[in-house]
């Protein structure tokens, strides 16, 4: 099947083993692509809710293997790790998120009679975006504001997650880890032998011969 | 045992990391917590670690303790945005007000060498009359220091971080080439500097604190680009990397993963000592002086978390001023993209810079800015166009296939100090029991008023080199500054301007909360230069007897 992408056939992780990965960024990317999918924070339900909106926020890619967003959230949250700042009216993140998830499928069920997961995906945009207005504020949100919800936690979160993983960085042609070798060429529309080549008028096969010698 | 330094002190038997050998470590003097050393100094980044350096080189004894773990980078620092986020501070804070302040990661360090760990190195001169701008451009208040002064202790600071900039720099009165050479300029520095010449303004090289030759064990920068995550390869010139070694070869003491909670004083009035958190337990240690260098939401925290019968209000606090007038910068931004490739994760983010609105007074607000070029990692950039542009969903995706391609302008602008931007004391407690702090930060019309002017600037700027599909990020700060300023009066000023406390004689501020007013350029190389000038000052006053 050909390659649609923008950088077709680029995969940053084809530069796991040269310099440009220092031997503590394999440590942690490895870490990363093996996220545990199974939750140790959330509930079952939880995690399948927190994808169904990652699918709404951050649709995965269609011709790379989907990125494990709920997991890296599920691994943040069961690790402790916070941001070092809350809105006032904000509980710490733990909490954020289980009264949040609670609250968005309590206004699915008000509006549309069934939890966020079973929407269909109009629906689920409609409520995303009544949460991104602060347009949602039955009481099971118990007094936290639905839009600092959604731009500070929910979907911060969520795009974070996405963009932490190297399918995401090889899908916006990012040239991922560069210690030490780091980068030479600085100037417009200059490109090292080891970073994504571009798709440009059509011409996918020069980009797919440049990306399959990225290493 | 864990190697682990978030888990397990590093500085400790007689020696501390070596920051430039894998693995290794250097010899480093204690000492006994129950005999009072000269200096205890709480903090170690850019105001704590450059003091603890000049006073362990002028010979006192010092213990400089930080909360946060001691790293070689060329062990621990990935290339990573996600796992480089254990060098910010990410305890437990309230952000209130009406423009409330995005902190941790923007602003926060947590770690040996503080905040310079993960700054943007960005090294800057304040503009001469910012030191007596209310007297010279009527509006703030007047620092108690000379601009002259200042000139000979930035050229210090320049000289100690090995500056890479210009030959000539084409604002303010004259000062030395910079000692090393500029960095070659990226895509998105080029696009900043054709936009200023577009324009009709001046542009230059940005002073930076990352190599540009050799220097002892440290290599010149690679232009990896991950510069706001930590620098893996010590090209940076953080604290860590030189006020630190400076200091431990100079008989300081590092303490890690301590955690200052109180600074302790005794039927006098003086402080005696500070007590510090580490390895599970309170200890106490003795100090003839206590340095608070804690950055401008710990510090004013510290004070006020030292609160006791004698002085209620928290130390250093007769003015009521401990905590009061804190100030960010506006950081605000204007986006764009070009034909042409730009990859602006490539090198140090901000290669080329304008002060043209620092130093031209024709505007309709008080205070000025500067703007920088760009270079926005991946997890940085979707979480702008997210929270600044509003996208998510396929447009979203597809905004961000054009990474590439972007191009930005983003300013440090001057906020004007208010009483009713600070630090005060919130009632949930924090890992240690600490009472948390809860900062509050509302912008005035001035502030808006310059960023206003500041963003028309900038889309002319971009619309100069043919950028398109043009948005403005109309909502960021950066940077902490004030909340126990220096000045000449007891009543309008928590130090003097050696950062020494009016009320409590043994007790010192050395960061940047002691600013009194903010300017419209980044805040590490006038928090240097006043630690190395407080050093200087001490000293001077040992040797007459002044202490």
């Amino acid at each position: 099947m050909p390659d649609p992408s923008r950088y077709p056939g680029y995969d940053v992780l084809r530069k796991r083993h040269t310099p440009s990965w220092n031997d503590k960024t394999r440590q942690v990317i490895d870490a990363r692509l093996a996220v545990p999918r199974e939750p140790r924070f959330f509930d079952a339900h939880e995690l399948a809710t927190i994808t169904a909106v990652a699918d709404r926020l951050v649709p995965q890619p269609r011709n790379r293997p989907p990125i494990p967003v709920a997991a890296l959230i599920d691994d943040k949250l069961h690790k402790g790790q916070e941001d070092g700042f809350r809105h006032e009216g904000m509980p710490r993140e733990r909490e954020a998120w289980q009264r949040g998830l609670a609250a968005l499928d309590a206004e699915a069920q008000a509006q549309h009679g069934a939890p966020f997961l079973h929407l269909s995906g109009p629906q689920q945009d409609a409520l995303l975006k009544q949460m991104e207005q602060g347009a949602l504020n039955g009481p099971a949100w118990g007094g936290m504001p639905s839009q600092t919800f959604f731009k500070q936690r929910m979907a911060k979160d969520i795009v974070f997650a996405y963009y932490a993983h190297p399918t995401a960085w090889s899908e916006i042609g990012f040239g991922g880890p560069a210690s030490p070798r780091g980068y030479v060429r600085l100037g417009y529309d200059q490109r090292d032998p080891w970073e994504a080549a571009e798709s440009k008028d059509g011409d996918t096969e020069s980009a797919l011969r440049k990306n399959r010698h990225v290493g | 045992m864990s190697d682990d330094p978030r888990q397990t002190p590093r500085a400790k038997d007689g020696r501390a990391p070596d920051v430039f050998r894998p693995g290794a470590w250097v010899p480093m003097r204690e000492y006994s917590e129950d005999d009072a050393v000269d200096f205890v100094i709480v903090g170690t980044g850019a105001g704590g670690g450059t003091l603890a350096c000049k006073l362990a080189e002028h010979g006192f004894s010092v213990v400089a303790m930080d909360a946060g773990p001691y790293f070689r980078p060329l062990d621990d620092f990935a290339s990573d945005e996600a796992e480089q986020s254990k060098l910010y501070w990410t305890d437990d804070r309230i952000s209130a007000g009406e423009n409330p302040v995005q902190l941790g990661s923007n602003n926060s360090g947590k770690a040996v060498g503080g905040s310079t760990v993960h700054f943007a190195m960005v090294s800057l001169r304040f503009r001469p009359e910012w030191f007596k701008s209310r007297t010279l451009l009527g509006y703030g208040f007047d620092w108690p220091l000379d601009w002259r002064e200042m000139w000979h202790y930035y050229r210090e600071v320049e000289d100690a971080l090995k500056i890479a900039g210009p030959i000539t720099y084409p604002w303010g009165p004259p000062r030395p080439r910079y000692p090393y050479r500029a960095h070659p300029l990226n895509a998105a520095a080029m696009a900043l500097a054709q936009g200023c010449e577009a324009m009709g303004i001046a542009w230059t090289e940005t002073p930076i604190a990352t190599l540009s030759a050799p220097r002892g064990l440290a290599h010149p920068c690679v232009y990896r680009g991950f510069c706001v995550t930590g620098c893996s390869t010590n090209a940076k010139q953080s604290a860590l990397v030189t006020w630190i070694p400076r200091a431990i070869a100079a008989g300081a003491e590092i303490r890690d993963l301590a955690m200052v909670g109180r600074v302790e004083t005794g039927p006098d009035g003086l402080a005696t000592g500070v007590h510090y958190h580490r390895e599970g337990r309170w200890h106490f240690q003795k100090a003839r002086n206590v340095v608070v260098a804690g950055y401008a939401i710990e510090t004013p925290r510290l004070l006020l978390n030292s609160a006791n019968a004698r002085y209620p209000q928290g130390l250093a606090n007769s003015s009521g001023l401990v905590g009061k007038y804190l100030m960010v910068q506006a950081n605000q931004a204007v986006w764009g993209k070009m034909d042409a490739e730009i990859r602006s994760y490539k090198a140090p983010p901000s290669l080329a810079i304008t002060e043209h609105w620092n130093y031209d007074d024709n505007k309709d607000f008080f205070g000025g800015y500067c703007y920088m070029s760009q270079g926005p990692l991946p997890q940085l950039w979707a979480n702008t166009q997210l929270n600044a542009h509003g996208l998510w969903g396929e447009p979203l995706i597809t905004e961000m296939q054009d990474y590439n391609h972007q191009v930005g302008l983003k300013i440090v602008g001057e906020m004007l100090p208010q009483e009713r931007n600070g630090v005060t004391l919130a009632e949930d407690k924090d890992q240690y029991g600490l009472p948390i702090p809860r900062v509050s930060y509302s912008w005035c019309d001035n502030d808006k008023a310059l960023i206003a002017h500041s963003l028309d600037f900038m889309e002319k700027a971009l619309r100069a080199v043919d950028a398109k599909n043009i948005w403005r990020q109309e909502d960021d700060t950066c940077h902490l500054n004030g909340g126990a300023r220096m000045g000449d009066d007891p009543r309008g000023s928590v130090v003097d301007a050696d950062c020494r406390s009016w009320d409590i004689r043994n007790l010192w501020i050395c960061d940047g909360s002691v600013f009194p007013t903010v300017g419209g350029v980044n805040p590490s190389l006038t928090i240097q230069a006043i630690a190395c000038r407080t050093g200087d000052r001490i000293k001077q006053m040992a040797v007459r007897g002044e202490l």
